[in-house]
């Protein structure tokens, strides 16, 4: 294969808590796979320390969490906490699942640029990363 | 960080310096070559295993369980996983950390998914120096995954000192089909998920396409594990470490590097000519040509072949 300087935009979609089930970051990921990115996918119920640990192993720009379980106030601010102890501070962080409007500015002042509900509209997240995940090297 | 800190830093054992020095390696480019060529001298330390099989046969959850063996034992592991590309979108899914989760949170783990990026060989073409890289890194077993290999997806040979052959019983047929390419490069053999029926029949069939095949210095084993369980796996850890000591110490292991150090450089040559060649085969302007011929059958295939590797040659000849 002939391959040319563009390359891949390296995801980790990850469900950080307890919950029970995954649909949504699963479309999510595929959604983004099919617009030409590399997703890293690690399954349900992380701990902010393997999610922090999964992202700076994979070298990832991007790191998506969803969670429906209510506990974002919570976990977010540890994963963020996890991923600033192992110096990863150069990743773009979104959200989705179910996070309700009144908690949506907290969570962007965690430090997650993109926040995106039930009925977003994949092409809003892919277009989202595409124009703000850094550029690696 | 540039690539005199990257050195620096896989050296020292900094993971965030590793990770990132796997993504140049990954792309390929001048920083990632940079740090391979002064790292190389570090390697050769670490036992290096592939795994490979069809899909489905249980290479995630064997290579987690491998990993938890080599852990007791008190070694560190180094992962690299290999998933397929989209041949259409080039995106893909890496999932392969979902099977090995527990080992995220252990510090003597690294793991590290990659793309195959529309290479065909059942790994991606950066593998072979991912695997370097975790190799001066400093980890005492370095494990590669492939995608789910058919027949003659075998490069995985040319970049481990141990290849794995996972099979399953009940796939006679599927054992039947890998006789041509991967039972020839395989020297520890697997039936995995040994706890279903048809277990000893599926040695049996690995057992019989062995005894065909010609040997080298080393007789395959052919053994049972049950990944989920971790059932036998101590005695496929066992069998390669017997196989490390054959390439490494054995009175065979001056040939057995010689070989493998043959079979890497031939590898990436053959790879890196064919891009060449078909850059050459572009900027000719004759393909387009050639193909439309062919497809209108005002042609063959193979005399266009020939055409066009005439003129690359010529192309390649006068010095461009």
């Amino acid at each position: 294969m002939v391959t040319t300087g563009e390359r891949p935009i390296r995801v980790l979609i990850a469900k950080p808590g307890l919950d029970g089930h995954d649909r949504g970051a699963k479309v999510v990921a595929r959604a983004l796979r099919d617009a030409g990115m590399e997703v890293i996918y690690t399954g349900i119920r992380q701990t902010p320390q393997m999610i922090a640990e999964a992202a700076l192993q994979e070298d990832v720009q991007v790191v998506g969490l969803s969670i429906l379980s209510g506990a974002h106030l919570e976990l977010f601010p540890r994963v963020v906490e996890e991923l600033k102890k192992r110096g990863v501070d150069d990743v773009l962080l979104f959200a989705g699942g179910i996070i309700p409007q009144e908690d949506v500015p907290a969570v962007r002042a965690i430090g997650f640029q993109g926040v995106f509900g039930p009925g977003t509209d994949t092409h809003d997240i892919i277009e989202f990363v595409k124009q703000r995940a850094p550029r690696r090297a | 960080m540039d690539a005199d800190q990257l050195i620096a830093g896989v050296t020292s054992g900094d993971r965030r310096a590793l990770a990132r020095a796997l993504t140049h390696v990954e792309a390929d480019d001048a920083t990632g070559r940079r740090v391979l060529a002064a790292l190389y001298p570090r390697t050769g330390r670490a036992q290096t295993v592939g795994v490979t099989g069809s899909a489905g046969a249980g290479k995630s959850t064997l290579v987690g369980a491998i990993a938890r063996e080599e852990r007791t034992r008190g070694r560190t592991v180094g992962i690299i996983a290999v998933d397929p590309s989209s041949p259409f979108s080039h995106g893909a899914i890496l999932g392969d950390r979902i099977r090995m989760q527990d080992l995220t949170a252990d510090g003597g783990v690294f793991m590290r998914s990659m793309a195959s990026r529309g290479n065909l060989g059942g790994l991606s073409e950066s593998a072979g120096g991912a695997i370097d890289m975790l190799d001066a890194a400093g980890f005492d077993v370095v494990l590669v995954e492939t995608v789910g290999a058919g027949q003659d997806e075998v490069e995985v040979a040319n970049a481990a000192g141990t290849t794995v052959l996972v099979a399953n019983p009940g796939a006679g047929d599927d054992v039947q089909s890998m006789k041509a390419g991967l039972m020839e490069v395989a020297q520890v053999m697997v039936v995995n998920k040994a706890d279903l029926a048809g277990a000893d029949t599926a040695v049996a069939h690995l057992r019989a396409l062995l005894a065909i095949a010609g040997l080298g210095t080393w007789e395959p084993p052919i053994l049972k594990t049950v990944a989920r369980t971790g059932e036998g796996v101590s005695e496929l850890v066992d069998a390669i470490d017997r196989h490390q000591h054959h390439i490494h110490h054995s009175e065979h292991a001056a040939e057995e590097r010689r070989l493998l150090a043959q079979r890497q450089v031939v590898s990436l040559a053959r790879a890196a000519l064919h891009r060449e060649a078909l850059v050459t085969a572009e900027a000719s302007g004759l393909l387009a040509g050639l193909v439309n011929e062919v497809a209108a059958r005002h042609r063959d295939p193979r005399s266009a072949a020939e055409a066009l590797r005439e003129a690359i040659r010529r192309a390649w000849a006068a010095g461009g």
